[in-house]
């Protein structure tokens, strides 16, 4: 049984990246692109609270509701839709086989 | 001018704890923060946090580690220059650095540590184009002197628990008030979101949520904002001042240009020998410098602060001996005061 799922990462230059995530290691979403070399920099190491990882989720994926923590970093975050989420929250978990996001655009 | 025998830029743990390892090579530390108390981000960010990976302790909350790191550092009395950042430095002739604030105070020592961390905490600025030619012209991050809203039309950004405030601070100062927020509610202490509620009710507040601020307009001084609703759509606003109140984020500030080899925003350092950067003098340890294999841990910047003051101690006492003692065999660290 593989472990892995594929995503897909669309990044601040509208390039498509195919990626493949463990689901057995506890990564969450801003660890994948980090470790294909995405330009996601993780500033707080995922504790949601920088919003570097902010990113839109395009697939129809029902994710896990956001936090109170992540909800407050997204009410200070500029470039925020109804889709946003941080990609230090979203846990690679086989459900998520064919999720697709894009990067928000960095503002600071 | 301040003298000392480490200048330590950046008070968080490893800035801390540099002060005990220095302390027991008998160096005087002084640290620089931009923040008003010691602990950085520990302190700032996540104080309530539980952190699971500090040896000997199974869990510490961040607050607590500062706080025990202040009473471990208490004995060595280290100089802090807070609410300060370390703008510029300059190598003197004798090889010393000077290393001087924002605020213009004036630092003396033959090494310089930078314990930077993410770097300065600064405002979080909304990306909106024109908003520089404002700054300090209607447009203001941080509220110092809030007299000079006095009679004026102000609108205040954000849903946390300073636009919260300063909403209800203003309320009887200012001319008039409008808060603008992206969501319906606001996310700050029950209490603030209930008094401000109440104030939009009494119309000394004008609410406007499910918006954003989206353009700022004015000659010289800023004289309105544009103002995208939902419900609305674009509205302009008239106003005196803008404050855009959406939090803190750490920026490398003015360090960049100091000459360091910098790599994605950390410094260069040579982890083989005592974490010099390629300015002799000036070292960098923990989150702020990077090197082959670096792991952003504060367990990793405790052990970067022990072997750098190894080498910056050479560089204090050129002629003194320097050997190396457990604190167990010195019996604490009392016959160092």
């Amino acid at each position: 049984m593989s472990v892995d799922i594929n995503i897909t990462v669309i990044d601040r230059e509208g390039i498509a990246h195919e990626l493949v995530a463990p689901t057995d290691m506890n990564m969450n979403l801003m660890e994948v692109c980090k470790s294909y070399e995405l330009p996601v920099k993780g500033t707080c190491g995922g504790m949601a609270m920088c919003a570097s990882c902010h990113c839109y989720i395009e697939s129809d994926h029902v994710l896990k509701e956001a936090s109170e923590e992540e909800e407050d970093m997204l009410d200070q975050a500029f470039f925020v839709e109804d889709n946003s989420r941080l990609g230090c929250q979203i846990f690679m978990q086989s459900e998520l086989e064919g999720l697709k996001v894009t990067l928000a655009p960095e503002s600071d | 001018m301040i003298e000392t025998d480490l200048l330590i830029i950046g008070a968080g743990p490893t800035g801390l704890f540099t002060v005990f390892e220095a302390g027991l090579l008998k160096m005087k530390c002084h640290l620089i923060d931009s923040l008003p108390q010691p602990g950085g981000q520990l302190a700032e960010i996540y104080p309530k946090k539980p952190i699971y990976d500090i040896p000997g302790y199974p869990v510490v909350m961040a607050g607590e580690l500062v706080d025990n790191l202040m009473a471990q550092i208490a004995p060595f009395n280290p100089g802090f220059t807070l609410g300060e950042s370390a703008a510029t430095i300059e190598k003197r002739e004798d090889g010393k650095f000077i290393v001087t604030t924002d605020k213009g105070t004036k630092h003396l020592a033959p090494s310089v540590a930078i314990a930077g961390g993410l770097g300065v905490f600064t405002p979080r600025k909304p990306p909106i184009e024109g908003l520089v030619k404002f700054e300090n012209k209607g447009v203001d991050y941080i509220i110092k002197d809030p007299e000079k809203f006095r009679d004026q039309r102000v609108v205040i950004s954000g849903g946390g628990d300073s636009a919260l405030d300063w909403t209800i601070y203003l309320a009887d100062i200012a001319k008039e008030v409008a808060l603008v927020h992206r969501r319906s509610s606001f996310r700050g202490h029950l209490d603030s979101v209930d008094k401000v509620q109440a104030l939009a009710e009494e119309g000394k507040v004008k609410l406007i949520t499910n918006a954003e601020v989206k353009g700022v307009s004015g000659e010289e001084r800023l004289q309105g904002v544009e103002i995208k609703s939902k419900e609305h759509g674009d509205l302009q606003m008239d106003c005196d001042y803008w404050l855009p109140l959406f939090g803190l984020t750490p920026t490398l500030g003015p360090i960049a240009d100091w000459g360091l080899e910098i790599e994605k925003n950390s410094i260069v350092v040579d982890n083989a020998t005592d974490y010099r950067t390629n300015i002799e003098g000036i070292y960098a340890i923990g989150d702020v410098n990077t090197y082959p294999g670096k792991l952003k841990l504060i367990l990793c910047g405790f052990h970067e602060a022990t072997i750098m003051v190894q080498s910056a101690f050479k560089r204090a006492f050129p002629d003194k001996k320097l050997s190396f003692k457990y604190t167990t065999v010195m019996g604490g660290v009392g016959s160092l005061e």
